[in-house]
C-alpha cells in the first residue's frame, strides 16, 4: 500500500533552495499527522553533502540520486530518476516546488506515473486519510479543493506561502541509482546566462515595490529601486510599464506574469486592474500609494496613501531608513 | 514543416469570477470567452514558423460546442485546419484527461513542433503540455520566449528564477508559451472570411478511445479569503503619511 510522505528538493550550483525548506517542513505537518515518514528525493552532481541540512526541517530519510547527467536540470533526467525512485517505493503524497523547475517536473511525473497533480497550492491538509490541496483558479477569483484517486497524490507548493519550521532529525541518507545516460538525453542546456543584479527573483523576494503606469517613465524607477533597496527587496512592474517598454518583462506581476506572495508588496501609481491583483493578492501585506482614491487597489491595500508617489515614495524610503538604523 | 498548436478556451480576463451556492463550480452565464491568452502566443508562434519554413498549422481544441469559435479565431489568424473534440464526458476533463484527448488526436498526424500555453488562465494548472510531451514520449521546453527552428533540433529561451536558459531539444517537442514570444497578430477580416471555409473535424471521446475519469478532482470551487478592509492613512503632508506607513510596516504588520 501506498505509503509516506514524500518531496523533491530542488537544488542549484551547489544549494538547496528555500522552497526545499517550505516542502520539507510543510512535509513534515502531514506526515505527522498519518503517522509517515518524510523522504526526500535529491537530484544533481556532487550534491550528497547537502541531504544532512534536510534532516534540520524533519526529513526522515534523504534518497541521494547522484550523476553528472543530472546537471544542470533537464526535464527528461530528473523525471526519469524520479519515476524510478517512487515506483520502487510507492508513496502516497509527492509534494514540489511550484517553481519553474519544480512545475515542469511536476507536470512531467504526472504524465509518466498517471496520477493527479494540483498545482500551485497554497494550502495542503490531510482529509479522510488523503491529500486535500488548495489552490487558487481563476488567475485567484476562486479556489479549488482537489482531490486525487491515486498515487503518488502529486501538489506543487507556491514559493513563500508555506511557513519553515525547523524539526531537526538525522535524516538517513540513501543513495540510488538514477540511471540516466547523458547521451540519451534529448534535450541539453547549452548556456546559462545569470542574471547579473544580484537580486532575488520576484516570485522569491520578501518585499516587492511594484511601480506601474503612473511611474511616467523609465527614470521614475529610481526612487522605488531606493525604496527596495532599503527594505532589501526587488522592483516589480505592472504590465503597462512593462509594455511601455519602461521594465523588463521578467518584472511584471500578474495575470500574465507572475505570481508573488511576498511578506510585503508595495504597489506605486498601479491601479489594480484585475489582472494585476491575479498576480499580487496572495501577498501577505499590501500597500498602495495612487493619487486616485477611487482606484481598485485600495480594495485590497491593508494601508493606502491617497497622494502623489513622487512625493510619498521618497519620505517613506527616509521614514523606512530611519526606523532600520 | 506539421506544426500543431493546442488551444483551450477560457472566460475573459476582465470576467467576474462567481462560484455556485454548492460549491461545485462557477456560474458561467455571464462569462465572455476568448482564446487563452498564453495560446495566442502558441498560435502565433506556429504561424511564423510556418511562414519562414512552409508547412502546414493544425489547430486542436478540447471543449464544449462555443470552443469552435476559439479555432475559428486561430484559422482566421492564418492556421490551415482544425480538430474539435467536443463531448459532453469530457466536461469535467482534469489536465491528465485533457492531455489524452489531444494525444489521441495527434497521434494519427505527423507533427513536428507542438504550441501550447504555458497554462490556461481558468485552471491555471500548467500542465496539459508536458503532460502531453510525456503521452508522445517526445522532450517539452514549458515557459519559453524564444524559438529558434534550426532543421532537426530547435533553440529556445526559457527563464528561470535569477537566469535565462538556452536549450536545444531534438525535435519532435512540446514548447508552451510564455508572454514575450511574440505579439500575436489580429485575425483580419479576409482571414475571418477565409475561416468560415477552413476545415473542422469534429470527433468524440469514443471515437479517440481514452479514459475520461479525472485523475485530480476539483471536489469543491469556494471564494477567495477576504481581506479585512484596509486603513486609508490621512492627512495633508506626504511626509507625515510616509512617516505613518512606515510605522504601521514596522509596529503593526512586522514586516519591515
Ligand atoms: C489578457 C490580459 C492580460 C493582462 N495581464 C496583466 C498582468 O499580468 N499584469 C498587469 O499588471 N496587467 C495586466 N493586464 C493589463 C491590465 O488590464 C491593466 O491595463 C494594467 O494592469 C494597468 O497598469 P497600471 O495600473 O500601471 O496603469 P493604469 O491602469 O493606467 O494606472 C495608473 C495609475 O497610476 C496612478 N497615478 C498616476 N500618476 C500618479 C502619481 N503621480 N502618483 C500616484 N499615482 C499616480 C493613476 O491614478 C492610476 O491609478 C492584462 C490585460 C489583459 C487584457
Ligand atoms: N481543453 C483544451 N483543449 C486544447 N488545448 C488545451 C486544453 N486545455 C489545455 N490546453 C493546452 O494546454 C495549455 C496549458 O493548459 P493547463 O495545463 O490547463 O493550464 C493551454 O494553454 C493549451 O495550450
Amino acid at each position: 500500500m501506498a505509503k509516506g510522505v514524500w518531496i523533491v528538493a530542488e537544488q542549484r550550483d551547489g544549494a538547496l533552495r528555500k522552497i526545499s525548506f517550505e516542502l520539507a517542513s510543510t512535509a513534515r505537518k502531514l506526515a505527522d499527522q498519518t503517522g509517515d515518514e518524510v523522504s526526500a528525493i535529491l537530484l544533481g552532481s556532487g550534491i550528497e553533502s547537502l541531504a544532512a541540512q534536510l534532516g534540520k526541517y524533519g526529513v526522515d530519510k534523504v534518497y541521494v540520486g547522484d550523476s553528472p547527467a543530472l546537471e544542470p536540470y533537464v526535464t527528461e533526467a530528473h523525471a526519469a530518476a524520479v519515476a524510478k525512485i517512487v515506483k520502487e517505493n510507492d508513496p502516497a503524497i509527492l509534494l514540489l516546488g511550484a517553481s519553474v523547475q519544480g512545475k515542469d517536473l511536476a507536470a512531467r511525473l504526472a504524465g509518466k506515473l498517471a496520477t493527479g497533480l494540483a498545482t500551485d497550492c497554497t494550502d495542503v491538509k490531510i482529509a479522510d486519510g488523503k491529500l486535500l490541496a488548495v489552490r487558487p483558479m481563476y488567475a485567484g477569483k476562486c479556489f479549488g479543493e482537489i482531490v486525487t484517486g491515486s498515487n503518488p497524490q502529486i501538489a506543487s507548493l507556491r514559493p513563500n506561502v508555506f511557513p519553515v519550521a525547523e524539526n531537526a532529525k538525522a535524516a538517513q541518507v540513501v543513495k540510488f541509482d538514477p540511471a540516466v545516460d547523458a547521451a540519451q538525453l534529448k534535450s541539453k542546456v547549452l548556456e546559462v546566462q545569470k542574471d547579473t543584479s544580484g537580486k532575488v527573483d520576484l516570485t522569491e523576494a520578501n518585499v516587492i515595490v511594484s511601480g506601474g503606469r503612473g511611474m511616467k517613465g523609465p527614470e521614475g524607477y529610481a526612487i522605488l529601486e531606493e525604496l527596495a533597496d532599503t527594505l532589501h527587496g526587488c522592483v516589480g512592474a505592472s504590465r503597462a510599464a512593462v509594455d511601455a517598454g519602461w521594465r523588463p518583462q521578467k518584472d511584471q506581476v500578474g495575470q500574465t506574469g507572475k505570481v508573488v506572495s511576498p511578506n510585503l508588496y508595495i504597489a506605486c501609481g498601479i491601479s489594480g486592474a484585475i489582472q494585476h491583483l491575479a498576480g499580487m493578492s496572495s501577498s501577505k501585506y499590501i500597500v498602495a500609494i495612487n493619487k486616485d482614491a477611487e482606484a481598485p487597489i485600495f480594495a485590497k491595500a491593508d494601508y493606502g496613501v491617497v497622494d502623489d508617489l513622487f512625493k510619498v515614495v521618497p519620505e517613506l524610503n527616509s521614514a523606512c531608513k530611519k526606523l532600520l538604523a | 514543416m506539421n506544426i500543431i498548436a493546442c488551444v483551450k478556451q477560457v472566460p475573459d480576463t476582465e470576467a467576474q469570477i462567481k462560484v455556485k451556492a454548492d460549491g461545485s463550480g462557477i456560474e458561467e452565464g455571464q462569462i465572455k470567452w476568448v482564446m487563452n491568452p498564453y495560446d495566442e502566443f502558441g498560435v502565433e508562434e506556429a504561424l511564423r514558423l510556418k511562414e519562414k519554413n512552409g508547412g502546414d498549422v493544425t489547430i486542436i481544441s478540447v471543449g464544449p460546442a462555443r470552443a469552435m469559435e476559439t479555432i475559428r479565431t486561430a484559422l482566421a489568424m492564418g492556421a490551415d485546419k482544425g480538430v474539435h473534440v467536443c463531448d459532453p464526458v469530457l466536461d469535467k476533463a482534469d489536465a491528465y484527461v485533457t492531455a489524452a484527448a489531444l494525444a489521441a488526436v495527434i497521434k494519427g498526424m505527423p507533427y513536428d513542433i507542438i504550441f501550447c500555453g504555458q497554462r490556461a488562465i481558468d485552471d491555471d494548472s500548467g500542465q496539459v503540455g508536458a503532460i502531453l510531451a510525456e503521452m508522445l514520449d517526445i522532450p517539452q521546453l514549458t515557459i519559453i520566449t524564444k524559438v529558434e527552428y534550426a532543421g532537426s533540433t530547435i533553440k529556445a529561451i526559457k527563464p528561470i528564477e535569477g537566469a535565462q536558459l538556452l536549450i536545444e531539444t531534438a525535435l519532435p517537442c512540446v514548447v508552451t508559451a510564455q508572454k514575450g514570444l511574440n505579439e500575436p497578430r489580429y485575425a483580419s477580416l479576409p482571414g475571418i472570411m477565409k475561416a468560415k471555409k477552413k476545415p473542422v473535424d469534429v470527433k468524440n471521446a469514443a471515437a479517440l478511445g481514452i479514459a475520461v475519469e479525472a485523475k485530480a478532482k476539483v471536489v469543491k470551487t469556494i471564494p477567495p479569503p477576504a481581506r479585512a478592509a484596509g486603513k486609508i492613512i490621512c492627512g495633508d503632508d506626504p511626509a507625515q503619511k510616509a512617516v505613518e506607513v512606515a510605522r504601521l510596516l514596522r509596529e503593526e504588520a512586522k514586516v519591515i
